[in-house]
């Protein structure tokens, strides 16, 4: 087979743009090695790429066009919390008149990675490209070779961060098919807290963006770190996300992860506990309807005695949408006393949804309590009646309903700007008129 | 305010309704009774517009128009409430964020604007009084873990704050202790006044020294095959289901022997 558009336009790319550090020359060597997955790939059994991977992107990151604030600016204003620090990307670049820093540098240190890689040349150096490093991931490894940009946030020692951090990453394909990398680097130090948001989203276009984004996360001892990521891109947006996580002992790490529209979304999130008394949670909700392929895969990589992980990822699909899950959980030989728990609820609201969900438990260690379950089912037509003998009409009573299956997840939402953020996206997501 | 003419209504291949004729009119409160599997509850479903069931024959005028025709939000636009006879719990609905969204759609039915937060919570604060309602009931998911006189309890505080031209009761006595049965009863005796109808399905008698009904109606295999006022009910209590039955069975036979 002959490869792929995406991948020769990203060895044109990387021609004319040559990896400069070890890191990067290591991750473009990696990506020449590697083919574009088709569903015979495991990991990828049930995404296919054929359309998404031969298109002829141009590769976005560059200078700032002068419509990218203007597009961005509504998605922006859409969380009105001043009392955050925001920043803000349109195709990769980083747009600083939408920008906001609210938090003094003592307690914060936040950019624009690329600037990042000179101003917090230490920390940057520290921990850049040392967690998302599958050996795998095609994707992720092009995404290290070719100097993506995104956002760079440190939390030095013992620092707590109240405002939370707002990223908003927009793509535009105005100009013709689109490629964004986006690249994020969060180091919460010792005793530090923080909570954060990345937000995608894209314009609605008729041509097409793939946004392939890879987070680096580094959750250090003692510290707490609530990370939302919230995908809600137009039905011509693609995202292929890889977050990897590093958790020291005694730390807390929750991401919760939403998914709301877009023709692909892939995400990756994996977490290596290393470290005892750790508690990670994985919160996932995602909402689909029409064409909607969203494709989670979660790791839980339990390295040490003592940890505890807590998975539910639960999903709504409508129309022809398609779910998939994939939860791993690995519990090596020294991991003893690991608790973990994954479950993947999901409702069809319509006979041609499906769903394809998969839990996968890897065990070495033999005193663990280790729990999986999924179910798949749908909307119950008695509480809908219900509702509708309350004069509810049945559009109403469902998006009711909906909101009430995603609200185990939404609970968990700690911090209330944000919590009523994601449930404002979510609303207007199921047309909620109440 | 409500005609029932004839109607009759399946479940599958099982006909339940066999020609009910019933005629209530404003400020009325009609009781019906009658032994377990006759049809009571079908019937109030069929009312509310259950899809489950469907109806053969017959027709139910309410307000001047065909109920059978309308969802069954707009039947609750046009005023008709359903006391379940086993209400749902929905968590993750609060009971706040539920009345509010059943209160402004029932408005936007009938063309009003929204009541905003304010006289929400004080149309609320008002009906709360009358069915002795805890707040903190209020701020929970819709009858989650709320037992059973609670969730009955809250069925009739519904009722109170959508105000209905016409409340069905579908066994909200069954299972009550004599205190909760009566906080329901007091609570739809104060509802009730010259302009609304009240239709009260039961099983038991007890019910109705609570709220005395003008008319008692028995149904039994599908027909309502006794009328009467409240003597009825007394009547039926005092003697069970048994000799109406008996009664039903004599005639049926001797109709049959009639009219061969």
């Amino acid at each position: 087979m002959g490869k792929t558009h995406l991948k020769s336009l990203a060895l044109a790319y990387l021609e004319a743009k040559p990896p400069q550090s070890d890191i990067q020359k290591h991750a473009a060597e990696l990506f020449r090695s590697l083919d574009i997955p088709t569903t015979k790939n495991e990991e990828w059994k049930y995404l296919n790429l054929k359309n998404i991977a031969s298109r002829a992107y141009t590769f976005a990151n560059g200078n700032a066009s002068n419509i990218a604030a203007a597009i961005a600016k509504p998605f922006v204003e859409a969380y009105d919390e001043q009392n955050a620090n925001v920043l803000v990307f349109v195709n990769g670049v980083y747009i600083p008149a939408l920008s906001r820093v609210v938090t003094p540098e003592s307690d914060l240190k936040i950019s624009n990675l690329s600037e990042a890689k000179s101003k917090y040349a230490a920390e940057f150096g520290k921990h850049f490209g040392k967690y998302a490093n599958d050996e795998h991931h095609i994707f992720a490894a092009l995404n290290t070779a070719a100097d993506a940009e995104g956002a760079f946030i440190y939390v030095p020692n013992n620092k707590t961060v109240e405002a939370p951090v707002i990223l908003h990453y927009i793509a535009s394909a105005e100009a013709g098919d689109v490629l964004v990398q986006t690249r994020n680097l969060f180091v919460v130090g010792t005793s530090a807290q923080l909570t954060l948001v990345e937000h995608y989203n894209s314009t609605e276009q008729a041509n097409h963006s793939l946004t392939n984004m890879v987070t680096e996360v580094f959750v250090g001892g003692n510290a707490r770190f609530d990370h939302y990521k919230i995908q809600n891109e137009a039905n011509t947006s693609s995202h292929i996300g890889f977050t990897q996580t590093w958790q020291l002992q005694d730390s807390y790490y929750a991401n919760t992860t939403v998914s709301l529209s877009g023709e692909i979304v892939r995400n990756n999130l994996h977490i290596a506990i290393d470290g005892q008394n750790c508690e990670a949670f994985m919160n996932g909700l995602y909402v689909l309807d029409g064409n909607t392929v969203v494709d989670n895969h979660t790791v839980a990589d339990h390295r040490q005695p003592h940890s505890h992980s807590n998975e539910l990822y639960k999903g709504l699909l409508d129309g022809k949408s398609h779910a998939v899950f994939n939860g791993k959980i690995f519990v090596r030989q020294d991991a003893q006393k690991t608790n973990a728990f994954q479950s993947n609820k999901n409702i069809l609201l319509s006979p041609d949804a499906n769903v394809d969900t998969k839990p996968q438990l890897e065990i070495w260690a033999d005193d663990v309590k280790c729990s999986h379950g999924c179910t798949v089912g749908a909307l119950d037509e008695e509480l809908l009646f219900y509702l509708c003998t309350r004069g509810i009409n049945e559009e109403t009573a469902r998006a009711l309903l909906m909101l009430a299956f995603a609200e185990d997840v939404l609970e968990r939402i700690q911090v209330k700007s944000v919590r009523e953020y994601v449930e404002k996206i979510i609303a207007a997501r199921l047309k909620m008129d109440i | 305010m409500l005609s029932i003419k004839n109607l009759q209504a399946a479940i599958g291949d099982k006909q339940i309704l066999k020609g009910i004729n019933l005629e209530i009119k404003p400020g009325e409160v009609h009781a019906i009774m009658g032994p377990n599997g006759s049809g009571k509850s079908t019937l109030a479903s069929v009312l509310a517009g259950r899809e489950d069931y469907e109806v053969t024959g017959g027709e139910v005028e309410f307000n001047g128009k065909n109920l059978l025709e309308l969802a069954p939000e707009e039947r609750a636009g046009e005023g008709l409430f359903l006391a379940f006879q086993y209400p749902v719990e929905i968590p993750g609905v609060s009971n706040t964020n539920f009345l509010k969204a059943a209160v402004n759609s029932v408005r936007k039915y009938r063309g009003e604007e929204p009541l905003d937060a304010v006289h929400f919570l004080k149309l609320i604060k008002e009906k709360m009084k009358l069915v002795n309602m805890d707040q903190a009931l209020l701020n929970r998911s819709l009858n989650e873990g709320f037992s059973g006189g609670e969730k009955k309890r809250n069925e009739i505080f519904q009722m109170a704050v959508l105000e209905p031209k016409l409340a069905i009761l579908d066994e909200t006595d069954s299972g009550l202790d004599i205190d909760a049965l009566r906080i329901v009863a007091n609570g739809v005796n104060t509802l009730r006044n010259k302009d609304n109808g009240i239709l009260v399905i039961t099983h038991y008698q007890r019910l109705l020294d609570y709220i005395v009904p003008d008319y008692v109606h028995v149904l039994y295999k599908g027909r309502i095959v006794r009328s009467g006022t409240k003597e009825l009910a007394l009547e039926l209590e005092e003697k069970g289901y048994d000799w109406i039955k008996a009664e039903v069975e004599t005639e049926n036979a001797s109709s049959a022997t009639v009219n061969p």
